[in-house]
């Protein structure tokens, strides 16, 4: 109880302020398509019920959704789950490309000290490049190498998300106490012995955080990669039609859906995260 | 009881250390005969340098240790006991002076999983429980699954732990986290035993019973066994020499052979010859904290 009712208090504000602001974005439409002697309740109530509305009202998006979820077999094109579950396969395969890569990285950085210094500023300028802005181009650009389909779309989520997993990793592994480190070293243990022993349950800590922050950024680049003309299928597709036919709640229906899924990534992120710590005992 | 020698790599490198030389196969060494020398070393010294400013850890340390001897450090904060002990277990780098342990360079000796070491911390790992974490070197050096369940039962049940086995260290008090920690270093039953103030956080009562059992350990494995404390009455209780150091510069001052019985239960406490070396101790950890 003492969780639900701030949420539930600034639902209400929000919802409110959502209302008001529809109310306001939309008059001047409403007005212009108002009968010349109808008052204000009148246009009002215009405003907040209008089919291509500026800001359409949470009823309105709530709506879209609703019948974008149910009123349609989710093989359907115009099932709102259909689309939904092409982005999310995207941008979970993005997310494996991201851990695999980020962990690769990771370990040759923190191994090989030459790694470190030649490869951390690339990554950087990796990450200073616009995807987001050239996503488009990439898409085509890989299409044209033969990369179509799911192929493109994960490669860009991955790239949008490998990189809080590369440098969540490089900690982690860093991390371990110098003393746990000595007592390996007393042992004579190899280098994958302290690997495997000390560094990468160490990094495990490191690791989840990270995860958490790149689940959603894979999303974003999954839906990024929709928006190219070419895409049929996925939130971004649903994005770039709404917009095109200015079918504002299909939008918003679009982006509370993607909203779902980067919960839905982070708590599984949080549900992987709560195996390890009851293998561990209690504690990450 | 198991008999097994663990696998050692780089075995053979011109040390008569054959199965029989592990500890706990109930072979205890005699006291007198030519014993090996363990640890040797000449002139040693360490300088640690970090910003322009250089400390000098360790200076001018001779020191021979024969097998199955039990020598303490004993000596004010700082004085270098920690640095002698990683100098011998291949942790720190001499930076003057020779160094040998079973008569090779540390390095090697470290190589050939020559000593078991206790830190002044538990340095437990927090993701295994207490028996896992006794098995970790059990696991390194490979041994078979059954056989490492049945030395950590052994080492855990010898330092009073067996029914915490299924704990992980946030679950047990800073005693018993170190009690585990010994139960680690005794697993693989190593001939030289390096124990860095193993019983600094312990309440009277366990760190008696753990030094009586420390000492019988000892007479039974006939193991060799470097200690640092700061206790004298346990220095005194445990050892058959007890090494004084000084700092600034870190040094010997003084290494004081015990007269005591090489068997000794806590009664010895109360006997003048106990005495006397407790006395012998105080008076030159007076007289290096003078010159220092
Ligand atoms: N890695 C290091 N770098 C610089 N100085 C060091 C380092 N390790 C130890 N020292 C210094 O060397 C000296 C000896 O330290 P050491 O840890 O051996 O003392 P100690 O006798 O074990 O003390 P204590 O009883 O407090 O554990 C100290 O002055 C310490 O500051
Ligand atoms: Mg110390």
């Amino acid at each position: 109880m003492g969780k639900v009712a701030p949420v539930l208090v600034v639902l209400v504000i929000l919802t409110t302020l959502w209302y008001g602001a529809a109310l306001a974005m939309n008059w001047d439409q409403a007005q212009t398509l108002a009968d010349d002697d109808a008052g204000w309740t009148d246009v009002a109530t215009a405003a907040l019920t209008l089919e291509r509305p500026l800001l359409p009202t949470p009823d309105q998006v709530v709506g879209e959704m609703i019948r974008g979820v149910f009123g349609y077999n989710v093989v359907s094109s115009r099932s709102l789950l259909f689309h939904a579950g092409v982005t999310a396969w995207a941008a979970s395969l993005g997310f494996m490309v991201a851990l695999i890569a980020g962990m690769t990285l990771a370990i040759g950085i923190v191994h090989i000290r030459t790694l470190d210094r030649a490869l951390m500023p690339w990554l950087i300028v990796s990450q200073a490049v616009p995807v987001l802005a050239i996503a488009p181009m990439v898409v085509v650009v890989l299409g044209n190498i033969g990369l179509t389909g799911v192929t493109p779309k994960a490669l860009i989520a991955g790239w949008l998300s490998f990189f809080p997993i590369t440098t969540g990793m490089v900690k982690g592994l860093r991390s371990s106490d110098p003393m746990r480190r000595d007592l390996l070293r007393t042992y004579s243990a190899t280098g994958t012995q302290v690997f495997m022993k000390l560094r990468w349950p160490d990094s495990m800590a490191f690791l989840f955080p990270a995860m958490k922050v790149a689940a959603p950024l894979a999303l974003v680049g999954a839906i990024v990669a929709e928006l190219p003309t070419g895409a049929q299928a996925g939130l971004g597709a649903r994005l770039l039609t709404g917009s095109y036919y200015g079918h504002t709640p299909q939008i918003w229906a679009a982006l509370f859906m993607a909203a779902i899924l980067a919960m839905l990534a982070v708590a599984a992120v949080d549900g992987a995260q709560a195996l390890l710590v009851r293998a561990r005992g209690g504690r990450l | 009881m198991t008999h097994n020698s663990l696998p050692r790599p780089d075995t053979g490198s011109g040390q008569n250390r054959g199965p029989d030389a592990l500890p706990d196969h109930g072979v205890v060494k005699p006291d007198h005969g030519v014993a090996e020398t363990v640890i040797e070393a000449r002139h040693l010294g360490v300088t640690f340098a970090a910003d322009r400013q250089q400390t000098v850890a360790l200076t001018g340390v001779d020191l021979a240790i024969r097998e199955g001897e039990f020598v303490s450090l004993i000596g004010p904060s700082g004085c270098g006991k920690t640095t002698l002990l990683r100098l011998i277990a291949d942790l720190e780098q001499a930076t003057t002076g020779t160094l040998l342990v079973n008569g090779v360079a540390p390095e090697q000796a470290r190589k050939q999983r020559a000593y078991g070491y206790v830190f002044q911390a538990p340095a437990l790992y927090p993701w295994r429980n207490v028996e896992r974490n006794v098995m970790l070197p059990l696991e390194v050096m490979g041994l078979p699954r059954a056989e490492r369940q049945a030395r950590a039962a052994r080492v855990l049940d010898l330092v009073g732990l067996a029914a915490f086995r299924r704990r992980f260290p946030w679950q047990l008090s800073g005693g018993m986290q170190q009690r585990a920690s010994i139960a680690r270093a005794l697993s693989f039953e190593p001939n030289l035993l390096l124990m860095d103030e193993p019983f600094g956080a312990l309440d009277e009562i366990t760190r008696d019973g753990l030094t009586l059992h420390l000492h019988q350990l000892w007479r039974r494995t006939g193991l060799t066994a470097m200690f640092v404390t700061h206790s004298v009455p346990e220095a005194v209780f445990l050892s058959t020499r007890i090494v004084v150091m000084s700092s600034h510069p870190g040094r010997i001052v003084a290494v004081i052979e015990s007269t005591l019985p090489r068997e000794r239960d806590l009664d010895v406490r109360e006997t003048p010859e106990y005495l006397a070396v407790a006395h012998a101790v105080r008076a030159a950890l007076r007289e290096g904290h003078r010159d220092g």
